[in-house]
């Protein structure tokens, strides 16, 4: 932007020539020095082009056909009634219903979790790195392991550690995940995220002008004015990062569910994902499944929205502070 | 400094109390962190333990914490044929890895340093793919990767994780690309060097940690990766999330073999992950925090 202009002013400007010609010639070579920088960025734009945008017009397509592999033959062009019948399925609501319960608890209950584990941390104490490593490790795990561990040596019904713990407050051999299947499902879903939100804030806490709260405390503040006044509207913007990233991170939910309960029983733990999958890999209804990718597609733009707005705003935040 | 001096000795009591309660909510706070921190990690950990019992303490009600390890678990998945599909991960990761690199890091110098026209909405496109919920392009993506014959391929693959981290890399590299003092590629470039030059010699080496934090990302998320693996692989490209899911299908009541398993699928991420962790905001923010 500001640099192609000084590029061109460096330029050693012929005087004796007219003021058109040197205006094409300038114009010339801020095109070619335009598409030198350009150089470097197509590969990767072309690349993301085709990949992403191909297939989602596709889908789009296949969205308007009747198409069931199990019936080779019957393609034909529908109209919106892929779509008419997508908002008539009762399943489709129930798991819609599902995406959104699983996306918004799951980030709430991590980012209080999170918010309070990053307090934890923000303090000086022996062995602090480690601690760190610990909490950060449960984000780390292959998704389809951590659904592993929890469904099985945790939420086992006889040999799970979840009742062996509770046994003494009279719980006894519950079967949580056919008995809870989407909070078992959140369950492993939070732990994982617990950590993500746990670092996001903790960058925020760290990020805090120190001066500004020894002064507060000086001036008599207690740690709760202080936390409520000063630390929780500096952390405002991190927090709504997490909330926002994590929701974008968490509506491609699928391992969990796959690994854990099978979106069963019925749809009761399906998401949106999972739910597609089913529709399109074991019933093979083509179109109807990229209706329903359309759709979620449309409902997340909201949430995307936001989710872009708020790094664009950090990012120009940052580059005005340097 | 003389006033400090003075000063000090008229405080030097009610310091010590104040230090000393505080040294004592300290030690009470530190010890809330460790309990919490360890009950955090403990599903891991005890998968790790269970990965070492034999698979009659793997069962018990109580569970068993005192046990003699054993490494048969491990010798049992790693003679059922897990060398392929790990073979099959370490080469998607490491090669999505690599083009990763080699495609956005020069998009990120150009979204940054030397920008563009257009770099805001080149920035906003990279970004909006990674919003993009995965299961509205699975459909098509899987007739087409049919119809020209790349199914259970493992460069399939290696090209999706290429754009499902592409736009992380941009981003990230870019914010890297930002710290680096715009007049230090204009000295260079001054120098007579060639840009390519002035590049590769000043500005790289500055920005070689950045680089290695976006591959350590890139490489938790490919090697974790399980939508696209279980939908466009079966046995010649399976990876290692697709194939624990197997093996519980087939060994669901072994959970000492399984933990092991499980282990061994987790640990090089884990390892990636704690490398990383400094970084690991950055990459997952998209370069928004530090």
């Amino acid at each position: 932007m500001s640099g192609a202009h000084t590029q061109v002013a460096a330029r050693p400007t012929p005087e004796s020539k007219p003021a058109a010609i040197l205006k094409s010639k300038r114009d010339h070579i801020s095109r070619a020095e335009g598409w030198r920088r350009r150089g470097p960025l197509l590969p990767a734009l072309i690349f993301m082009i085709v990949i992403t945008q191909i297939p989602f017009l596709v889908t789009l397509y296949y969205s308007t056909q009747s198409w069931n592999l199990v019936r080779p033959g019957s393609r034909k062009f529908n109209g919106l009634n892929n779509y008419v019948d997508v908002f008539q399925d009762s399943q489709f609501r129930e798991v819609a219903l599902n995406t959104v319960i699983m996306i918004v608890g799951t980030v709430i209950i991590s980012v209080v979790l999170g918010l309070l584990l990053a307090l934890l941390l923000d303090r000086q104490f022996f062995g602090r790195g480690i601690v760190r490593t610990l909490l950060i490790t449960p984000f780390l795990v292959t998704p389809v392991a951590a659904a592993l561990i929890w469904k099985t040596t945790m939420f086992d019904p006889v040999f799970g550690l979840i009742n062996f713990v509770l046994k003494p407050f009279g719980v006894g051999q519950v079967d949580w995940i056919s008995k809870y299947p989407l909070p078992a499902v959140m369950a492993d879903l939070v732990w994982q995220w617990t950590p993500f939100m746990m670092l996001l804030i903790l960058a925020g806490l760290q990020s805090m002008p120190r001066d500004i709260i020894e002064a507060a405390r000086v001036d008599g503040a207690g740690s709760f004015k202080l936390f409520r006044e000063l630390t929780l509207p500096h952390l405002r913007r991190f927090i709504e990062l997490g909330a926002v990233l994590g929701a974008v991170y968490l509506v491609n939910t699928f391992d969990a569910v796959y690994m854990m309960t099978s979106g069963g029983p019925g749809v009761a733990s399906s998401n949106l994902p999972y739910y597609i999958y089913q529709r399109a890999f074991l019933g093979f209804d083509i179109g109807q499944a990229a209706a329903m990718g359309v759709v979620t597609v449309v409902a997340t733009i909201i949430i995307s929205t936001l989710a872009l707005r708020l790094i664009f705003k950090s990012f120009t935040g940052n580059e005005e502070a340097a | 400094m003389s006033t400090d001096v003075a000063a000090r000795p008229t405080t030097t009591t009610p310091l010590r109390v104040k230090r000393k309660r505080r040294w004592g909510r300290d030690t009470v706070w530190s010890v809330v962190a460790w309990v919490i921190g360890i009950g955090f990690f403990f599903p891991v950990l005890w998968m790790v333990l269970t990965a070492f019992k034999k698979e009659g303490d793997a069962y018990t009600d109580p569970p068993t914490i005192f046990f003699t390890p054993t490494l048969e678990q491990f010798r049992s998945v790693l003679s059922s044929g897990i060398g392929t599909t790990l073979m099959n991960s370490a080469f998607a990761t490491a090669v999505s890895t690599l083009l990763v690199l080699l495609l956005g890091v020069p998009a990120a110098f150009a979204l940054s340093l030397r920008p563009v026209r257009g770099t805001k909405d080149a920035l906003f496109f990279f970004i909006s793919t990674k919003m993009l919920p995965v299961v509205a392009v699975i459909i098509p993506l899987y007739v087409i990767v049919g119809d020209i014959g790349m199914l259970d391929n493992i460069w399939t693959l290696v090209i999706l994780y290429t754009a499902m981290n592409l736009p992380i890399a941009v981003w990230m590299m870019r914010s890297f690309f930002l710290e680096v003092p715009s007049e230090l590629l204009e000295a260079a470039s001054m120098d007579g060097a060639s840009l390519w030059t002035a590049v590769r010699e000043v500005i790289l080496p500055l920005v070689s940690p950045g680089i290695a934090a976006t591959a350590l990302i890139c490489v938790i998320f490919s090697w974790n990766e399980f939508f696209f693996a279980v939908n466009l692989t079966a046995v010649q490209a399976q990876t290692i999330p697709v194939f624990l899911v197997g093996f519980i299908t087939g060994e669901g009541l072994y959970w000492a073999r399984l933990s092991a398993a499980a282990v061994l699928t987790a640990l090089p991420v884990v390892l990636a992950g704690w490398v990383a962790q400094n970084k690991l905001v950055r990459g997952l923010s998209f370069g928004a925090i530090k």
